[in-house]
């Protein structure tokens, strides 16, 4: 199962815009897509787990993904991740 | 009999129509065991569905009519209806508990909205309301209370409510309202703002009984003297259709001429511009006949997000609306909020008293970069504009020096790096506090303008919080204390060659232009839709006359004393 750990630098963290942005994302996938920051993993599907995760900026999450497209889906969520969600430096 | 309540009037205009009554819905959850779980979840299903339509709509809807940061609010809460956690949870609840759909989509949501709320941030608080309001969506259509009652007005209606938020206005179809009129609320609330760019007449704080309202019984609200008449008998229908009928034909033959410049019987032009707070604002301000933007409110960059906009987020936004204007000027206020407003990651907090509080340009020794990067974001979006900035709530003379410090350096900055800045810029203040009104003439060395914004100072000189309904009949700008303060701003402004406009209100009402021409302002900023009104009104004056009438009108004593003799005056010249 492929993964990937990531530092959310976008100064909102992973709420508001970015948390959609990356939820939308993720769905567009049909593996099953994981978010692990501290002790809480979650469906990466979920606004609202992905919201109640809490990571703010500077956070480091994991993002790891089971399924037919898993590789194609911790590429996409990695480049956002690490475009700033499209919003550049 | 009919009754005649006396509110404000918050947009003005005339309607004569059935009264519909806005009662949001209340829906109560009643737990039904042993209920099929397969038939519950195909409910929930087609309940998400409907749910969706719903928000699509109103999505749709407040884009159309409001417009984009409000709408976004229904967007978020789509996602919530699409979000596999929240619909599991819910499901397995009807499956475990064997219950019907609705108390299981109430405490899905409960448990999605406790966990928010344990965060203990303002942000994650909204976004718990907003799970609850999608979660009260869902029951509505569930329960099949979304349909048909008090959804829409099937037919053209004045509209009456205790009070109207956001949401509620949005979902009514623009054909049918003819006006509202609500018991809470100022002038300056939501459902007045949305009155005014919907181009209908709205009353505000109104002390009418929602009960004794018939549905469908006539109402007649008149936006000018702020009346609510419930169950008019013929003769008052009839004074008020004509009266109706006269001010379309007034504002048609004044919308007709509204591209023509202001110049009084003397000679004088006065500068007609549009207070604005959008891009879609800036668009409607120019087809009204804006000579320009006398306010363009910046609070909207900065609401609903959990972090300070970036410069070329804000660079973007600025820049669609210095490209409406053309080459028209347009003067900003700088980012005017405080702990009235929730916006966690500014550093506000509720506060007992917001307005006297932590505001505005206050802000700026704290947190210095939110300033600065305005003013980067401006001086680079403005480049080809008459761009001039104004700094809101100025209390002392060391803000003003300040801040145009912090904007000459920036600008220098910009400079450096090569980044072309406006050549055509100015700096202002806001007159809104009685001390700088105090200090007009020693500020002047430091700014090229000044704006008075009257709801503001009224607000500081009489001691009223004009959002608080039993005391707002006291803040008028026509308090002989108000008017002498503006007097004093413009005559010591003019001695120092410096330029006077007024943002507030004031600028819009046909009473007070005489007034405010005879006391030698030199810019009116307004809503768009008074317009063409005040344009067509300066047409008819001489301001050599004016300034005889402001005279007279700063020796009177009271309120009432200064509007009579308005009033007479408007009677005399008979105008709007």
């Amino acid at each position: 199962m492929p993964e990937v750990n990531l530092t959310v630098q976008h100064p909102s963290g992973l709420h508001a815009r970015p948390a959609s942005v990356f939820v939308k994302t993720a769905s567009q996938f049909k593996s099953n897509v994981r978010v692990v920051y501290g002790e809480k993993d979650i469906n990466a599907k979920s606004i609202l787990s992905v919201l109640t995760l809490g990571a703010n900026q500077g956070a480091n999450i994991t993002i790891k993904a089971e399924g037919e497209d898993s590789d194609q889906a911790i590429q996409a969520l990695t480049e956002l991740i690490e475009s700033n969600f499209g919003e550049g430096g | 009999m009919s009754t005649v309540i006396k509110g404000i009037g918050a947009s003005p205009g005339i309607a004569i129509g059935p009264a519909w009554i806005y009662r949001p819905i209340k829906v109560e959850v009643r737990t039904i065991s042993n209920s099929d779980p397969i038939t519950e979840q195909l409910r929930l299903d087609s309940a998400l569905m409907e749910s969706k339509k719903q928000l699509e709509d109103l999505h749709i809807r407040t884009l159309a009519m409001v417009g984009e940061e409000e709408a976004a609010i229904f967007q978020a809460h789509a996602m919530v209806l699409e979000d596999p956690e929240f619909i599991d949870t819910v499901k397995k609840i009807i499956r475990e508990k064997r219950i019907n759909a609705e108390p299981a989509v109430q405490e899905g949501v409960e448990h999605y909205a406790n966990m928010l709320l344990a965060l203990e941030d303002e942000y994650f608080q909204a976004r718990a309301q907003d799970i609850q309001d999608v979660g009260r969506r869902i029951i509505q259509c569930l329960s099949g209370a979304g349909k048909g009652q008090n959804t829409n007005p099937p037919f053209p209606v004045v509209i009456a409510a205790e009070e109207l938020y956001p949401s509620d206005t949005v979902q009514f179809d623009k054909k049918v309202i003819l006006g509202f009129c609500t018991i809470k609320g100022g002038p300056t609330s939501h459902v007045a703002i949305m009155a005014r760019s919907l181009g209908v007449p709205a009353i505000v704080s109104a002390p009418f009984v929602l009960e004794e309202i018939e549905e469908e019984s006539i109402l007649i609200i008149n936006g000018g003297d702020g009346t609510v008449v419930i169950k008019p008998d013929e003769n008052e229908i009839r004074t008020a259709k004509k009266n109706q009928q006269d001010l379309e034909d007034k504002s048609a033959v004044q919308f007709a001429s509204t591209h023509e410049p202001a110049v009084t019987t003397d000679g004088v032009a006065v500068e007609i511009v549009a207070n604005i707070g959008s891009a879609d604002d800036a668009r409607i301000a120019v087809e009204y006949g804006a000579e320009g933007v006398g306010l363009l409110r910046t609070e909207f960059l900065y609401m609903d997000r959990t972090a300070l906009p970036t410069v070329d987020e804000q660079i973007k936004i600025y820049r669609e609306i210095f490209e409406a204007m053309g080459d028209r000027p347009v003067v900003v206020r700088t980012l005017d909020i405080g702990g009235d407003k929730s916006v966690p990651y500014l550093g506000l907090q509720k506060e007992d008293n917001p307005f006297l509080g932590w505001r505005a340009i206050r802000m700026v020794s704290e947190r210095p970069e939110v300033l600065e990067q305005q003013f980067s974001a401006l001086l680079q979006a403005g480049e080809k504009s008459d761009l001039r900035i104004m700094i809101p709530m100025i209390s002392n003379i060391d803000e003003v020096i300040n801040a145009r410090e912090m904007l000459e350096k920036v600008k220098e900055y910009l400079l450096r790096k090569g980044i072309p800045v406006p050549q055509k810029l100015q700096y202002g203040i806001m007159v809104e506090v009685p001390s700088a009104v105090m200090q007009v003439s020693e500020i002047s060395d430091y700014v090229d303008f000044f704006s008075i914004g009257t709801n503001d100072l009224t607000q500081y000189t009489v001691a009223v919080d004009r959002g608080n309904e039993r005391v707002a009949n006291l803040a008028s700008p026509f308090h002989p204390a108000v008017i002498r303060l503006i007097h004093k701003t413009i005559t010591d402004a003019h001695a120092k060659g410096k330029w006077v406009g007024l943002c507030g209100e004031m600028a819009g009402d046909p009473l007070a232009a005489p007034l405010l021409l005879g006391l030698g302002l030199d810019e009116f900023s307004m809503a768009h839709t008074s317009i063409p009104c005040i344009k067509y009104l300066m047409r008819m004056l001489d301001k050599s006359e004016c300034e005889k009438i402001a005279i007279e009108a700063l020796t009177l004593p009271s309120i009432a004393a200064v509007k009579n003799y308005m009033i007479e005056i408007n009677r005399k010249m008979d105008i709007c």
